[in-house]
């Protein structure tokens, strides 16, 4: 769409862990951007540093060189234009705050009245469908429950961006696709945009503008895929179209290719 | 055929749940009963002095305690107690939570504090009988030296093994120093924390009695030490029926408030089991 402006700029990022044994080269050379209002999903085999791009991204972890911009102002930190939702819902919930102590808990150092942040609460927990379970402690909720929390914590800190780690690669099978159908609609009602980590290469097609396919570590952007599946999808309709099954076919044959080191290296600058 | 057995079914059921409450009290205080009884049996028939019978202890105790003894000994006890155990709470959890808090400042004091907790507390009062005289700031300081560590040394243990995960959650939405230590940091510890102040309440009862025992002239120890000195047997037993009854108290207390503070804690638990 032409209106849409860039978002969130990632440039020739690498990241190298030094260790004892010697240096790790985790990230090889990424880069690509995403606008405001898409939906992105980042999709690669297991271990190619999925998760060390994401806190790359967030501030959590400065790169070894390379830029991340948001916003066209550069990433040194964490920033209140990125919200985290975890994989571990569990470790990333704190068990001895309320439901509703959990999602104000991010908002208190933000300069709002009382009934500001009281209703930003509200509508977040209403957005995820946990309005009645405001008073619970996360521990007495389902596994995707817990994870609904984490997502209308991110939902509250009214974020320009939501970033999501493998969210859903810990619940089963039903309430995962009850999540992804929360992700979408989030997207689509509430114009959020989001970039969404996965291993599950179905899961990112079924969500996804775009698909980002991750080459194996050192990781660098095999390929970046257009899904044009249209805005409205279903877990059933959706799944059984032909186009699906040909999107999600060559993304896996990008996946083998990529665990055999099969892709060619690095592009020059796009 | 359920409309013929539920009848039947919810009687005993009503039952089971009496004779449950039954044998649980029974459990509970069926073996001290039982051991009073040999007791008082024993001493009818014995002729030995030192163990006189139940009976004329807990009318000992009685005689000996309500009185003017409360008001000169057992509160000024139970002040320095109270005293002790709010100073090392406060500055265990205080000193505990800042050295948990920085890597270096750990690293610095870890050997230091294994050794000052080396060193028997005790061996304190004739120093501190030295320095601040046989005073009530002398016993507190002794209570202090004692149930301090395990109170500090968990805490140290709590706020250092903070979950990474809830920590890096706390950076991701920029939580400010001071939430991040009331909402996180002191919450995550407090399971340890709790168990380093049980520890401490028992370590405290101990010394309280044992800063009693050497030159002083109040207090529960002092009056214990004396009454043996005396020969008053069943006054110093009834003396140590009220340490007892007051080491009861203070774990009946901590109860409720540890029930309080780790609710979550157990609530967690007690999924985790169901």
């Amino acid at each position: 769409m032409p209106d849409r402006s860039t978002l969130l700029r990632v440039e020739h990022l690498r990241k190298v862990y030094e260790t004892g044994a010697g240096s790790v080269e985790a990230i090889g050379d990424i880069s690509f951007t995403m606008n405001t209002g898409e939906l992105v999903c980042i999709v690669g085999p297991s271990g190619c540093g999925k998760t060390t791009l994401l806190k790359c991204i967030a501030g959590l972890l400065p790169p070894t060189s390379g830029l991340v911009e948001m916003d066209g102002a550069p990433v040194t930190g964490p920033t209140p234009a990125m919200a985290l939702v975890f994989q571990e819902y569990g470790r990333s919930l704190y068990p001895w705050l309320t439901v509703r102590g959990n999602v104000d808990l991010p908002l208190r150092h933000k300069k709002l009245s009382r009934a500001e942040r009281d209703k930003l609460v509200t509508d977040a927990l209403e957005a995820v469908g946990l309005r009645h379970a405001a008073r619970s402690h996360p521990w007495q909720l389902s596994g995707g429950m817990q994870q609904r929390v984490a997502i209308a914590r991110a939902i509250a800190y009214q974020p320009e961006v939501l970033i999501m780690d493998e969210p859903f690669a810990a619940v089963d099978a039903q309430t995962r696709a009850d999540l992804e159908d929360l992700v979408r609609e989030l997207h689509a009602t509430r114009g959020m945009s989001i970039l969404f980590v996965t291993h599950d290469i179905d899961e990112s097609v079924y969500l996804g503008e775009r698909v980002i396919v991750l080459s194996r570590s050192p990781t660098w952007v095999q390929e970046d895929l257009t899904i044009d599946l249209g805005p409205e999808r279903d877990q059933v309709t959706t799944r059984a179209l032909p186009r699906f099954t040909e999107l999600r076919t060559h993304v896996y044959e990008q996946i083998q290719r990529a665990k055999r080191g099969e892709a060619s290296a690095p592009r020059p600058t796009r | 055929m359920t409309t013929h057995t539920r009848p039947i079914a919810l009687g005993p059921r009503g039952r089971l749940a009496w004779r449950r409450i039954v044998s649980s009290l029974l459990h509970a205080l069926g073996l001290p009963f039982l051991l009073l009884g040999a007791w008082g049996l024993w001493s009818t028939f014995s002729a030995n002095r030192f163990f006189p019978s139940p009976l004329t202890i807990l009318g000992a105790l009685a005689d000996t305690w309500i009185g003017p003894a409360f008001v000169e000994d057992v509160l000024p006890s139970l002040y320095r107690l109270a005293i002790g155990i709010i100073v090392s709470t406060a500055v265990g959890i205080a000193a505990g939570t800042v050295i948990g808090l920085f890597r270096w400042l750990r690293e610095l004091l870890e050997p230091l504090l294994e050794f000052f907790r080396a060193i028997p507390p005790p061996v304190l009062i004739p120093i501190g009988m030295l320095l601040l005289g046989i005073t009530d700031t002398m016993k507190v300081v002794v209570i202090v030296s004692g149930a301090i560590w395990p109170i500090l040394l968990n805490t140290i243990e709590g706020v250092r093994a903070t979950d990474s995960v809830m920590t890096e959650t706390a950076t991701s939405f920029q939580i400010t120093w001071w939430e991040r230590l009331w909402f996180l940091v002191l919450p995550a510890a407090s399971p340890r924390i709790m168990a380093g102040v049980r520890q401490g309440l028992s370590v405290a009862l101990i010394l309280m009695v044992i800063s009693e025992m050497f030159g002083s002239s109040s207090g529960l120890g002092y009056r214990i030490a004396y009454f043996q000195r005396n020969y008053l047997i069943a006054e110093m037993w009834s003396g140590i029926l009220l340490l007892g009854l007051v080491g009861i108290f203070l774990a009946t207390v901590f109860g409720l408030v540890e029930r309080r503070v780790l609710r979550w804690y157990h609530g967690i638990r007690e999924v985790e089991r169901a």
